[in-house]
């Protein structure tokens, strides 16, 4: 026990102590947080540029629709006609909307046309034709002499309530938090399994092309070194991950405190919207935070915290000793590249799937993939907070623990051989040899 | 005095290639074995399974009379000939760490390492590290971590390699020092002038078989041919020549024309003796040179084996 914690304690601070792992623990948290803030800023930059767009509307119909917005102003070029509008566009506004002069209010949707310098963006676009549409339809009911003010009663807003047959509601925002949370869980863990399997596997390498491997083996048994190794790496992970939540959590906090106010603001659209129209908003973003809020109580919290422990800790171990195994097996990094695919294979399927899966998290390919030891650990975790029986859970881990103890006592057999064998690249026939050694 | 070491009828296979069969040795304490063999007898496989790298598939092991267990790694010092250090690690901290695998707590190992670094004259090199080091200095660093943690049996598998002569020339006094302070040495190389200078038995490995072994000196008495060496000073070196050739058989001869020194090495027959041989000589001529020839150890190793082949 104590030569594996020695192994341990240097396996991490030879991680830990590495230039490119300080550099990557210092600077990703920067990055993101640098990302994140160079995207608000350009989101910001974007919204605070004005368009001005003229319009000649010889109609004489429309003119209430074109209300000054924060992004976007009208001017009214009715009165110089058209081909003058048109220079005078060109020259000082972004572009020019032409209503033209209609006889009936059935045929004005085809006439009207906008000029600009460049294409104008489909969300620029398309907000104006709601906006005409809109009009063009109180009009027709008013020509029509229906009573507006019934119609408009007649309009209905359907929010569809989702609830279990438990009782337990649920909404649309219940199913996007579920996305998140299994989808981020597993994701965490395929991310992790990547670069702490490969660092494993490079620190295998590393003994054997230093021929330090056959000194540490003759004080202490493989096994150990393995475990140690994977362990040790493990350790200088999670420590990296700690340091990127807290550093990410605090920066981010920082950034708010910057860019914050105008950040969240919204008011100042708002301002110019309809008071009802706000009213509306403010109440329904009101109920969706607290039904987000109960949708996060109702989370299986406690079983994804557990489960994300077991399934992270099997799907590490288990391929973290595949790694090292396949480090053990060639002389160079180089040599890793036909082992590779069936490992990383399983991995990227288990993505894959996730999304099918979070889009049907009960359907046979999620129970499959949940169950295959290989894929479990991202996919099940996906699953877990839809909600999924116990005994599939129970079975899903006694499978990963079956799997664990077979794939470490096979990856030990090939570790074992392997850290001894310099030369030539060997074959899969060999790898199979060496198992009966 | 009793061995330090027994190895009884072990045998091991990789799939189907034989890598030791049936091979016994016993080391005796306070000696220096050498363990001989072309590459690929089966030396470093036999070394492996004395460290308990790998297991035997039958045969027993005994280090002091003790059946080989998992916590004997402490009394065994092994230098690999495949061997390294951590490249980024430093010199220290990397002996520090060794010796801890080997069982030292790490104020012993601190005391200990700070006695050999001194003894070397490396006390600087403490926290450099392995990459900023020559090879030979490496190999220094790898020899102290080795011997570190006073172990009662030493394996040393071409400890010269990478040393220049003046270096190999410290490391081979070091041996014979740590031998003299009651240390077993098991001493594996290619080159036969070491293992005159160091051994005093040997066992020779050759195709998986031990083929030779016993203390080297009556190794050599018994692969000895029974020739002489022998120089003559004679006025008429044809007559004389010709003289000796009928009564013995002259395996070579060669003139030395500066001091008229004939120069022959004679084989004797079985009822021959060396007494018969020198009578004979004196008879005849002056006798300036008699010496029996011993072979050396490089001699019976191609000997045994051609032989074995």
């Amino acid at each position: 026990m104590g030569k594996l914690k020695l192994i341990i304690k240097r396996e991490f601070f030879a991680k830990v102590k590495n230039k490119s792992f300080i550099i990557m623990t210092i600077l990703s948290p920067l990055l993101m947080v640098g990302l994140f803030s160079l995207i608000v800023f350009l989101n910001q930059k974007n919204s605070e540029e004005v368009r001005t767009i003229a319009y000649v509307d010889d109609s004489q119909l429309l003119d209430s629709v074109f209300i000054n917005t924060s992004s976007t102003k009208y001017v009214n070029l009715t009165a110089l006609g058209i081909d003058e509008a048109r220079n005078e566009a060109e020259k000082s506004y972004y572009g020019l909307l032409y209503i033209p002069k209609i006889d009936s209010l059935n045929t004005i949707s085809t006439g009207i046309s906008f000029y600009s310098e460049d294409t104008p963006s489909l969300s620029l676009l398309g907000d104006i034709e709601n906006k005409l549409e809109k009009k063009i339809r109180d009009l027709k009911i008013e020509q029509l002499n229906f009573d507006v003010a019934k119609i408009k009663a007649t309009e209905t807003n359907v929010d569809i309530v989702t609830e279990n047959f438990s009782g337990e509601k649920s909404s649309k925002i219940g199913s996007v938090l579920r996305m998140i949370a299994g989808g981020g869980f597993g994701y965490l863990i395929f991310m992790f399994i990547i670069i702490y399997g490969t660092s494993v596997m490079r620190s295998v390498i590393e003994e054997k092309t230093s021929r330090i491997i056959e000194v540490i083996i003759s004080s202490v048994k493989p096994f150990q070194l393995m475990l140690g190794k994977i362990l040790g790496n493990a350790l200088a992970g999670i420590l990296q991950f700690i340091i990127w939540m807290i550093s990410a959590g605090l920066l981010l906090f920082v950034v708010t405190l910057i860019f914050g106010p105008e950040a969240t603001n919204t008011s100042n659209t708002m301002g110019q919207m309809n008071p009802e129209v706000v009213q509306q908003m403010q109440q329904s973003s009101v109920t969706d935070l607290q039904v987000a809020l109960a949708e996060l109580k109702n989370l299986p919290i406690l079983t994804m915290f557990f489960s994300f422990i077991f399934y992270f800790l099997g799907g590490y171990l288990i391929y973290s000793s595949i790694y090292a195994a396949i480090g053990a097996a060639v002389d160079s990094e180089t040599d890793t590249q036909q082992f590779m695919m069936p490992v990383l294979m399983p991995l990227m399927i288990a993505i894959y799937v996730g999304f099918s899966v979070i889009e049907n998290p009960h359907g046979p390919i999620a129970l499959g993939f949940s169950l295959f030891p290989l894929t479990s650990p991202i996919v099940m975790l996906m699953r877990i907070p839809f909600g999924v029986p116990w005994w599939q859970i129970a079975v899903s881990m006694a499978l990963l623990l079956v799997t664990f103890v077979g794939i470490v006592w096979f990856a030990a057999k090939i570790y074992r051989v392997g850290i001894l064998m310099y030369g030539k690249k060997p074959s899969y026939k060999e790898l199979y040899k060496w198992l009966k050694y | 005095m009793g061995n330090i070491l027994t190895v009884e009828n072990v045998c091991k296979t990789y799939g189907n290639f034989t890598a030791l069969n049936n091979v016994s040795i016993s080391v005796p304490k306070g000696s220096v074995f050498g363990l001989l063999g072309p590459n690929g007898a089966g030396k470093t496989s036999l070394i492996r399974i004395i460290n308990q790298i790998t297991l035997p598939d039958s045969g027993t092991i005994l280090l002091d009379g003790e059946v080989l267990q998992p916590h004997h790694v402490h009394q065994i010092g092994y230098l690999p000939e495949e061997r390294g250090l951590y490249k980024s690690m430093k010199v220290g901290e990397q002996a520090l760490y060794l010796a801890q695998l080997k069982g030292l707590s790490e104020a012993e190992a601190k005391k200990k390492l700070k006695y050999w670094f001194e003894k070397f004259g490396i006390s600087d090199w403490w926290n450099k590290k392995i990459q900023e080091l020559s090879k030979g200095m490496a190999q220094k660093v790898q020899f102290i971590v080795t011997v570190l943690h006073s172990p009662k049996l030493l394996i040393f598998d071409e400890p010269f390699s990478g040393f220049d002569p003046i270096n190999a020339n410290l490391i081979k006094d070091e041996i014979l020092q740590l031998r003299d302070e009651g240390a077993s040495i098991i001493f594996s190389t290619h080159r036969m002038e070491s293992v005159e200078e160091l051994c005093d038995y040997i066992a020779l490995i050759d195709k998986s078989n031990k083929i030779i072994d016993g203390k080297l000196h009556e190794i050599k008495q018994q692969f000895k041919t029974n020739e002489f060496e022998v120089g003559l000073i004679s006025n008429s070196k044809e007559n004389l020549l010709s003289e000796i050739s009928s009564h013995f058989t002259i395996s070579t001869n060669k003139e030395i024309s500066i001091d008229n020194e004939l120069r022959l090495v004679i084989g004797l027959k079985d009822n021959e003796t060396s007494k018969d041989l020198i009578q004979y000589l004196n008879d005849k001529a002056q006798i300036n040179h008699f010496t029996e020839i011993i072979p050396s150890a490089n001699d019976i190793f191609l000997k045994a084996v051609a032989n074995n082949g």
